[in-house]
């Protein structure tokens, strides 16, 4: 069977079949009203403490923010409209509890799921999961217990709630698969989080897969069989070893330099979302972080993150990482990334129109918030200020503009900061990368963001599958552009170029960057290791050689055939 | 029972934090409270009748409540909403 491969690594384990649904509702008509309500009322109860009871776990083992949801839990089942309804057509239509509360439920999932907004189509599972608990409870049908599982086991289930993966026993679990979901959903990210191999999406495993059936699960390439003969077992259970001891290889690689063989250095660094993030980061050898997506700040938030709230997030990163360089890109928004709470026009041609920089132009005020929380954090370590989508060295010049009142208020506020606080740009517009010998004039650093830049420089958008073959990062267009800012900046003394889209972390790339000059490769944690070990196999010299190569190569396709068959040549193996 | 005509003025609307702190407020109180938008009315201890009421920035509500402690409740739900519920 395939899914999606949410989480990567291999598990070969045993099933253990997560039966929510085989729950039979009652339909028949009651007599006694009475008890019925008494029976809802009671699994109210029950409920409330069960809840109560995960929250407090959930805080122990993954901290207050991911409990917070539980919160929403209680204020669901505390809801009178909602146990109200149950209980008025438990009188009106002589209905069963557990009826009555399956039918309230759907109708408010369904109101909720139907919505227009990310965060209320949010609230949908939470009510669901509520409304399942409640019958369970009234039904006084035991739910499996997750915390109690005591071998190594493989969760099959339709789709695992955020009450699910808070009570399990994460020690034994070695992987996730489900019937429903994708790479953004609850289970994908609580399993990337725990690091337990996942494939989601599966349709159908769980009537395909049986309680204590041999289970293998592929989350890299989203391949799950169930009850392999001996020679598949055996093929993976190598494939397993092999993908351990690479894991194991590259840790090794934690603390030594990103160094090729003849002295060279660059940096590798991590890109963050939240402070979360940081410690894959550590754990992976990062050595700073080369773009915080702070974003997401504002996307988890519903309403606008007060400088307060800002500062405390971005002063918990800097001091995280102990003096390594932060660069804190403000925000990116608009384009296809919204805020509940920001109302903004719908536009023709949302990544052409008002987002990132020329948006926080726009809401003035909102920008100087942000970039008083970056400098008063600045005071506590090392951060960096990176401006994203920058088109022209004017918006530079006005940005800088901004920035500098921000430092006058907090000197007169007489508030700390770093007063040589470095600022640079993002690469991601074409014209940007052509005038980048201009612009390097104003800015301390680039960082290119490959992703951007392919879309706008090939006029491709990758998610429109009829054309998403265009989205080259190999095009010798890009590699042009790379060059082009990187020597731009190293015309200057002191200045460097990173970059932070995917082909930084992107093996086949690694080399030709190396050549290229870049500075920082800035990645997923996850990805560091790997990149690490390809710059640690070669020289600079013979990395400049296959940059000069892939140049003067005509298309993506070939410049991907030379890298890899130098390294081959070079005896260098890439997962 | 008393009433009294307010216009939402945060920018997030009654929307998850506001509708809980809205919510947790009318909880504190015995009497009916009501959140009247158009011709819907929204029962205003409910956190999913007001998060699926759609109250968002400059809609025009009716606040109604109806019980011993009436005006106590109108008079600490007008004052939540106009302190823009602590947003600036």
């Amino acid at each position: 069977m395939k899914g999606i491969g949410a989480s990567p690594g291999i598990a070969i384990s045993k099933a253990y079949v997560l039966k929510h649904q085989n729950i039979e509702i009652s339909t028949k008509e009651i007599q006694d009203i009475q008890s019925e309500v008494s029976r809802l009322k009671e699994a109210i109860k029950v409920s409330s403490i069960q809840i109560g009871e995960i929250k407090e776990k959930a805080i122990k083992e993954l901290g207050e923010e991911e409990a917070k949801i539980f919160d929403a839990h209680l204020m669901i089942l505390d809801d009178p409209e909602y146990t109200g309804q149950i209980e008025q057509i438990i009188n009106n239509d002589k209905i069963a509890a557990d009826n009555a509360t399956n039918q309230v439920t759907e109708q408010f999932v369904a109101i909720f799921g139907s919505m227009d907004d990310e965060y209320m189509k949010e609230r949908a599972a939470d009510i669901s999961d509520v409304g399942s608990r409640l019958i369970r409870n009234i039904l006084g049908v035991k739910s499996q217990n997750l915390s109690e599982i005591n071998e190594d086991v493989i969760i099959i289930a339709k789709d695992l709630t955020p009450s699910d993966t808070a009570q399990m026993n994460k020690e034994r679990v070695q992987g996730f698969a489900t019937d429903i979901g994708g790479r953004t959903s609850h289970t994908a990210i609580m399993a990337r989080s725990l690091e337990i191999p996942a494939v989601l999406g599966l349709k159908d495993i769980t009537s395909k897969a049986q309680e204590g059936d041999i289970i293998i699960l592929d989350g890299l390439t989203g391949e799950v069989i169930v009850n392999p003969d001996k020679t598949t077992l055996k093929q993976y259970e190598d494939k397993k070893n092999e993908y351990e001891n690479f894991r194991k290889e590259l840790e090794e690689l934690k603390d030594l330099h990103a160094e090729t063989k003849d002295g060279h250095l660059v940096e590798l660094v991590g890109n963050i979302g939240t402070p979360n993030d940081i410690e894959g980061v550590h754990r992976n050898g990062g050595q700073g972080v080369g773009l915080y997506r702070t974003e997401f700040l504002y996307m988890d938030s519903h309403e606008m993150p007060s400088e307060e709230k800002q500062y405390d997030a971005y002063k918990k990163v800097v001091e995280g990482m102990e003096n390594m360089p932060i660069i804190i890109r403000t925000l990116d928004i608009g384009g296809d990334k919204k805020l509940p709470y920001l109302q903004l026009d719908d536009e023709l041609n949302p990544f052409l129109g008002l987002r990132a920089i020329r948006l926080c132009f726009a809401e003035k005020d909102l920008f100087k918030t942000q970039l008083r929380a970056i400098l008063r954090a600045s005071a506590h370590g090392k951060a960096l200020i990176m401006f994203p989508m920058i088109s022209n060295i004017e918006e530079v010049r006005q940005a800088k503009v901004i920035l500098e009142e921000c430092k006058s208020e907090l000197d007169t506020e007489q508030i700390a900061y770093d007063k040589e606080i470095k600022v640079g740009i993002m690469v991601e517009i074409p014209s940007a990368a052509v005038c980048a010998d201009i612009i390097a004039k104003e800015v301390d650093f680039f960082s290119i963001g490959t992703n951007d830049l392919c879309q706008y420089t090939l006029a491709v958008d990758r998610m429109n599958e009829n054309v998403s073959y265009l989205y080259q990062p190999f095009n010798p267009a890009i590699l042009r552009l790379v060059k082009n800012v990187i020597d731009a900046s190293h015309a200057h003394k002191g200045k460097f170029t990173g970059m932070c889209g995917e082909m930084a972390g992107e093996p086949l790339a690694a080399l030709i960057l190396l050549g290229l000059g870049l500075d920082e490769f800035s990645m997923s944690a996850s990805s560091i290791p790997q990149i690490k070990k390809i710059i640690r196999s070669v020289t600079l010299k013979e990395a400049q050689e296959i940059a000069k190569k892939a140049l003067d190569l005509a298309t993506a396709d070939e410049v991907k055939q030379m890298v890899q068959l130098e390294l081959n040549k070079l005896n260098i193996e890439i997962v | 029972m008393i009433s009294k005509e307010i216009t939402i003025l945060n920018a997030t609307g009654l929307h998850a934090r506001p509708a809980s702190m809205f919510v947790q407020e009318a909880g504190k109180y015995k009497s009916e409270i009501n959140i009247i938008k158009g011709d819907k009315r929204i029962n205003a201890k409910s956190i999913m009748g007001i998060m699926a009421g759609g109250l968002s920035k400059d809609t025009v509500i009716t606040i109604e409540t109806d019980g011993d402690d009436e005006q106590a409740a109108l008079d600490a739900l007008v004052g939540l909403v106009e302190s823009k519920f602590g947003e600036e």
